[in-house]
């Protein structure tokens, strides 16, 4: 990176920009990542020789300090060509309502993407009907994931609803399985939050919920969050000092039973802790939402201002192009957001996952961006602290309404 | 141009850089952030972010809503403990280090090393504290698998993710509690006014704490700031926190100790055992007495230290923790994940406010001594 930063200011130097063209890239995407992003940079080169490409990388699980720079940036007027960001209300909520992002239409119809992404993906990326970003990858929130031998030893199986979910548990600590479900630190807590509503509502209530259609003091999400506060009765009490690494350790070594992790997980099973799926990890669609697909995917953008505009626009075909995305995907672990990608190129979890990404029912999640702008997002996550500490789900419900209304999702 | 001699132009000239770039830098935007905190900034997502966003004057109505916004329980969760970590820290480091600094005093052997030893913590910067000492304290780790080493169960105590607390109390009573705690300290400087013989003083103050009781008693309980109960207290949480804090600073009180200690003339020691005096008498009449002032400068600057607190939280339990979250974390999550700039602004004159309480008193008496001598 450093390189490139010194190429791009000895070009900026001793050529014009129009003659080279330059193309600066700003994303989160580092350490693990990194390998991903550049299997797209190299074959962006391929095409386009003639290019300077500006890796800048701000490091940081989930972009949190990437976020604060491009804000910087943003506001003091030096946009990046094209920036990450998670797909949907994340980028809509923040900038598009700004008016700072620019309408990808054109892009879309020209490249033929409104076939190829599937529809519930392209409406969760649009607003007012025009697409907003080019979603690169995706990846599966509702995914509860266990070790399959443990599982036999104590005579269950993975639970298909949250109710069955609670006798299961009731019948590990009958065991002596102390925490039957393992959760980690506040934002896994949202993360279960999500399926454990999803599971309760049903993907259509969850789509109405975040349409405003749905208030959160209606009866149905109370006794969702009713619900999670009995879920969270079979987890672990030391929740808040674990990462979600730490906590999928602990289905590997026996401790709990279940965990429910974004897939990500999945290639950290198999690439760190050189484990073979369905023998030395098993998963399951989380309880209750068994046909449907809770999406989360990186995507990038196009900001109004952005000096390398055809550029951008380039970048922007080539992450949406198949060859792209089947570059990109399996070596960060997700899939494509593409139906028509080449499956033998993915691991055995990315192919099962990349079957439901077809057939199944597709909606956005909360807590990686979907479906609510970071005004809703960040704040939920102290309603879910406090419902934790208190157990009122009626008072969650409706502080969750509050911050809804505050937030411009519901009335 | 009498009066403006060379030397005096000079000054000005040397000056005028630092004097103008402060008043930019620092008062500027100490005045911009309290402005922005009266509008509403933010509080439409659409407008946080804009290019020309409108942004309305709203007076103090973020402040209104971070003291009795049923959203903001955070920030009042933050306050108390803010509060708590600030008393304990300062204790904690006072006494640790006064006893450190006491034995040291005595001159053991290896002084110079146990001096470097426990100074040395505070070279570290508080994320690299922070680090440290949340790996000891997590859920499974050192501290809490020391017990085994004697051959005991390992303990279980949830250091930084305990969802306990203790001392809880209602926010709705915050008004009430405030006037008796301000009213009981009013009766006491009655009381001292009324020994020292001085009439006004103890008229004013015990008209005063009247005053402050008649209204904790008859208008106090009516008040409702809150619709439902709403109870914040000391979060168990955060003592994991008040420890490294303390393990970090501890040593420069332990400094600063010893420098008054050093300072103290041996003179003063012989007089009073001439006169008769053990060792605890000497302390309890001669030594801890000439201590005080730096007692006062150490609680100032450990005070301002604890109500900033920031780096150290985020290092050991994350942004997202509310039971150890303190109010500088919340503005920047405000501010900068939420794009909530008013509120954020609103939350940062806040704790000016509460840093003020505690370095404007001490300048002002630094500044009247001063004059004094001079």
């Amino acid at each position: 990176m450093k390189k490139a930063l010194l190429l791009a200011a000895a070009l900026a130097v001793t050529t014009s920009a129009s003659a080279a063209g330059k193309l600066e890239i700003f994303s989160w995407w580092s350490g693990d990542e990194g390998p991903a992003l550049e299997a797209l940079i190299k074959l962006y080169k391929q095409k386009y020789p003639a290019v300077t490409v500006d890796n800048a990388t701000v490091s940081g699980g989930a972009g949190t300090n990437a976020k604060a720079v491009l804000k910087t940036r943003m506001l003091g007027g030096t946009p990046p060509d094209s920036f990450q960001a998670h797909a949907g209300q994340e980028l809509i909520g923040t900038w598009v309502v700004a008016g700072r992002m620019e309408d990808l239409s054109s892009l879309f119809k020209s490249e033929g993407w409104d076939k190829v992404f599937p529809k519930d993906l392209v409406k969760l990326i649009s607003q007012g009907g025009k697409p907003w970003s080019v979603p690169v990858n995706v990846h599966r929130s509702n995914v509860m994931w266990y070790n399959p031998a443990k599982l036999k030893a104590w005579g269950v199986t993975a639970p298909k609803t949250w109710p069955e979910f609670l006798k299961t548990c009731s019948t590990l600590k009958a065991k002596g399985v102390a925490a039957p479900l393992v959760v980690g630190e506040n934002w896994t807590q949202q993360h279960l939050w999500e399926s454990v509503m999803i599971g309760t509502l049903g993907s259509a209530n969850w789509e109405n919920l975040w349409a405003g259609k749905l208030k959160f003091t209606d009866p149905k999400v109370v006794a969702g969050f009713t619900t999670f506060g009995k879920v969270m009765d079979c987890a672990n009490k030391d929740a808040s000092g674990l990462s979600w690494q730490q906590a999928s350790d602990r289905i590997i070594d026996g401790t709990s039973a279940f965990n429910v992790m974004g897939d990500w997980a999945a290639g950290y099973f198999t690439t760190t802790k050189k484990l073979a799926p369905n023998t030395g990890f098993g998963w399951a669609p989380a309880p209750g939402t068994t046909k449907t697909f809770v999406m989360l995917a990186d995507s990038f953008g196009l900001p109004k201002g952005a000096k390398d505009r055809t550029e951008a626009l380039n970048w922007l075909k080539v992450l949406g192009s198949k060859a792209g995305q089947d570059a990109f995907n399996p070596l960060k672990g997700s899939i494509a957001a593409r139906t028509d990608s080449d499956l033998s190129k993915y691991n055995t979890y990315s192919r099962s996952a990349a079957a439901d990404w077809k057939s199944n029912k597709i909606v956005g999640s909360l807590v990686h961006g979907a479906v609510a702008p970071e005004s809703f997002m960040s704040a939920f996550g102290a309603i879910i602290d406090q419902y934790v500490a208190s157990r009122n789900s009626a008072g969650a419900a409706a502080a969750a309404q509050q911050l809804a209304v505050r937030a411009g999702i519901s009335k | 141009m009498k009066g403006l001699s060379k030397d005096r132009l000079w000054s000005i000239a040397v000056l005028t850089p630092s004097i103008i770039l402060i008043a930019v830098f620092v008062y500027g935007f100490i005045a911009r952030s309290v402005y922005v905190s009266m509008t509403d900034w933010g509080n439409d997502p659409a407008q946080a972010l804009a290019l020309d966003p409108i942004i309305r004057w709203v007076g103090l109505a973020n402040y209104q809503e971070l003291f009795t916004g049923f959203l903001q329980g955070r920030f009042r969760q933050e306050l108390v403990s803010t509060i708590f970590f600030t008393l304990f820290f300062i204790l904690g480091c006072l006494g640790l280090g006064l006893g450190l600094a006491l034995i040291l005093d005595r001159n053991p052997k290896g002084e110079g090393l146990w001096r470097t030893i426990f100074l040395f913590p505070m070279s570290l910067s508080f994320i690299v504290t922070g680090t440290i000492w949340r790996w000891m304290l997590q859920p499974g780790g050192g501290v809490n698998q020391a017990p085994t080493l004697l051959g005991g169960q390992p303990s279980t105590f949830g250091w930084l993710s305990s969802t306990d607390a203790l001392w809880k109390f209602d926010w709705n009573k915050l008004p009430l509690l405030t006037a008796s705690v301000v009213g009981l300290v009013l009766v006491i400087m009655a009381v001292r006014a009324a020994r020292s013989g001085d009439r006004t003083r103890t008229l004013v103050a015990a008209a005063c704490a009247a005053l402050l009781f008649l209204w904790a008693l008859f208008i106090g309980p009516n008040i409702k700031m809150l619709p439902a109960p709403e109870l914040h207290g000391f979060n168990l949480a955060l003592i994991g926190i008040i420890i490294a804090a303390v393990w970090q600073m501890s040593g420069y009180t332990m400094a600063l100790y010893l420098a008054g200690l050093r300072g103290i003339p041996e003179e003063l020691r012989e007089a009073a055992r001439v006169d008769g005096a053990n060792d605890i008498g000497m302390y309890q009449h001669v030594i801890f007495p000439l201590l005080a002032p730096i007692t006062l400068s150490a609680m100032i600057v450990l005070g301002h230290i604890s109500l900033k607190i920031f780096d150290l939280v985020y290092a050991m339990a994350g942004p997202d923790n509310i039971n150890t979250s303190v109010p500088a974390l919340n503005m920047y999550l405000t501010s900068f994940r939420q794009n909530q700039f008013a509120l954020g602004a609103a939350i940062g004159t806040i704790l000016l406010i509460l840093v003020a309480f505690v370095i404007v008193p001490y300048l002002s008496s630094q500044f009247r001594t001063e004059e004094g001598h001079a």
